[in-house]
């Protein structure tokens, strides 16, 4: 079962507390952005099988948005942070690149 | 290849079962094809197999990192049905399901199709009016299904309970001629009507890149070395996404787990499918007695075949209601396969954004029925560019706002 944990409230929260919201730190893109990039916002996604950047809601607990680092192809967590910030920081980095080195995620390395 | 046949049966029993041929070649990958397909599964070997039936396309390889029907075609649990909402969508799935009618005498191979029929139960007021228009809409398709009353419910499945306390049976979506296949049988049956053609099912080689000169595919590295080829068909399901990385784009779907298991078998309790979307679970049972049993898929993105327990835990509780008698089953097996998911449940059939690349996925928790449907159109766009079964499922849908629509349809995972 997978164990998250949650940066806000401080529980090692497993699954059944938890709610996927899909991939982070996607760019924003409104009125005035090309149709590609409006397009590529709206639907597409990296889906990777490796490293991947995800939102998820601590939603049976204290109900707080966070993001999390985990392996899709091994369901490893390298660490949950902020909901607060546009890019991974830098420790979860570092705690990725001891895991994987080399590895990358869309411009984010 | 030795077609198989009472007769053969007779003739291989008198002399001890020595001559049956193998199914199908398994050769090394020659330098060049015209057409390669990425992934044995259903939807890539039937691709295969109309490219070459209806177009006269036989120099073909289709490529399987692992063993052939070894993704979600081995994992499923073979509900075949096609009473979905959209046109669209019913003209795809019902051309899949006309095919399932007669593919055993078509690739002179069993594949056990049991017509044996498929409820969609009503368990919500709001499901009740969603499958009454469902039904509305398969008349007007031409797909023959019925809005049925709780009464006719409990005739067809003697074991439901149709007044549970909390979903009781309001009614449900009754297609007759759906049911279920063995889906190995699938698989199989296409590669030997493939390898007979002339094709080469090449498994255990991995593609891991796909080659371009100038916006246009020439080929792809593999573990068995660089292979040429014209065209390149994308068929792999759960692992869409990567294989597009490889060829530069990307794709409006997202890879999960889907789980189902099968119990002890017992003795027959239940002749057709019954699925319950309100409270996420179907069941039918095998022809070995096996109750097969499946529900919703996980949460979160995942590449590992393996699910959540939990997700098991809640299907059961769910057939549980709705079967009491299954409570003391025991169950003898669970599994889970990728599932390739879009945001308006339907499928791709599309050109992409490299030249002579095509891409057939995002039939995520339901694309078994479609297999023959789907090989059939696909194997259209390649040869001819278009497809009428398959235009609208084209990735250009997600940047004209052109939905197809099928969340209810597709309900629970199946
Ligand atoms: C538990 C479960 C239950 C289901 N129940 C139903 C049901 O009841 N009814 C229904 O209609 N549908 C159901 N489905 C959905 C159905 O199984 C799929 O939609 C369908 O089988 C997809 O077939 P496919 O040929 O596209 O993919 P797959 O059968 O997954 O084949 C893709 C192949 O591509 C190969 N591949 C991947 N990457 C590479 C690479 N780099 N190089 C070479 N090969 C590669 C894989 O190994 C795989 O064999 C279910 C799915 C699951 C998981
Ligand atoms: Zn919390």
């Amino acid at each position: 079962m997978l164990i998250l944990h949650c940066p806000y409230c401080g529980v090692d929260a497993e699954e059944t507390e938890l709610h996927a919201g899909g991939e982070a730190h996607l760019k924003r893109f409104g009125p005035g952005s090309s149709d590609a990039d409006f397009e590529s916002y709206l639907f597409g996604r990296e889906n990777p099988k490796g490293v991947h950047f995800e939102r998820w809601r601590h939603v049976n607990g204290c109900g707080k948005w966070f993001h999390a680092a985990r392996c899709t192809a091994t369901l490893e967590v390298f660490g949950t942070y902020s909901a607060q910030v546009l890019e991974p920081p830098q420790d979860i980095r570092d705690a990725i690149t001891a895991k994987r080195p080399g590895w990358s995620w869309r411009d984010i390395q | 290849m030795r077609r198989y046949s009472a007769f053969a049966i007779a003739r291989e029993a008198a002399r001890y079962h020595s001559g049956w041929e193998r199914a199908w070649a398994s050769p090394e990958p020659k330098k060049k094809y015209d057409v390669i397909i990425v992934g044995a599964g259903g939807h890539g070997l039937a691709t295969a197999y109309y490219l070459g039936k209806n177009f006269g396309i036989t120099n073909v390889a289709v490529l399987e990192k692992g063993w052939l029907g070894g993704g979600n075609t081995g994992r499923n649990t073979t509900i075949i049905r096609s009473n979905y909402l959209q046109d669209t969508s019913a003209a795809i799935y019902e051309k899949a399901r006309s095919l399932y009618e007669t593919m055993s005498q078509d690739l002179n191979y069993n594949v056990m199709f049991s017509p044996r029929g498929v409820i969609m139960l009503a368990q919500t007021e709001h499901e009740v009016r969603g499958y009454q228009r469902t039904a509305h809409a398969n008349a007007l398709q031409g797909v023959k299904t019925e809005f049925i009353g709780p009464q006719r419910v409990k005739e067809l499945v003697p074991i439901i309970n149709i007044s549970g306390p909390r979903y009781p049976v309001l009614g449900g979506l009754w297609q007759e001629r759906g049911g279920t296949a063995r889906h190995d049988a699938v698989a199989w049956g296409y590669a030997r009507a493939c390898s007979d053609m002339g094709m080469d099912i090449i498994q255990k080689c991995e593609v891991t890149g796909v080659r371009r000169e100038g916006g246009k595919v020439v080929g792809v590295d593999t573990t068995k070395g660089a292979i040429d080829c014209d065209k390149l068909g994308l068929v792999v399901a759960g692992h869409s996404g990567v294989l597009a990385d490889m060829a530069g784009f990307r794709l409006p779907i997202e890879s999960l787990a889907l789980q189902a298991l099968v119990s002890e078998p017992i003795k027959p309790c239940m002749d057709v499918v019954v699925m319950a979307n309100t409270v996420h679970g179907y069941m039918s049972q095998s022809d070995k007695g096996e109750m097969v049993i499946g529900g919703g898929t996980d949460g979160f993105n995942n590449y590992t075949q393996r699910g959540s327990f939990h997700h098991v835990e809640e299907t059961v509780r769910a057939l549980v209601e709705t079967f009491p008698m299954i409570s003391r089953l025991k169950m003898l097996r669970q599994w889970g396969g990728i599932v390739d998911m879009t945001g308006d449940r339907s499928p791709i059939l599309s050109k992409t954004p490299v030249e002579g690349v095509f891409v057939n996925c995002g039939w995520g928790t339901g694309g078994f029925k479609s297999i023959p449907g789907s090989g059939w159109a696909m194997a259209e766009l390649m040869a001819k560019g278009h497809s009428p079964l398959a235009e609208e499922f084209g990735l250009n849908r997600f940047a004209e706002g052109r939905f197809i629509d099928e969340s209810v349809a597709a309900g629970v995972a199946h």
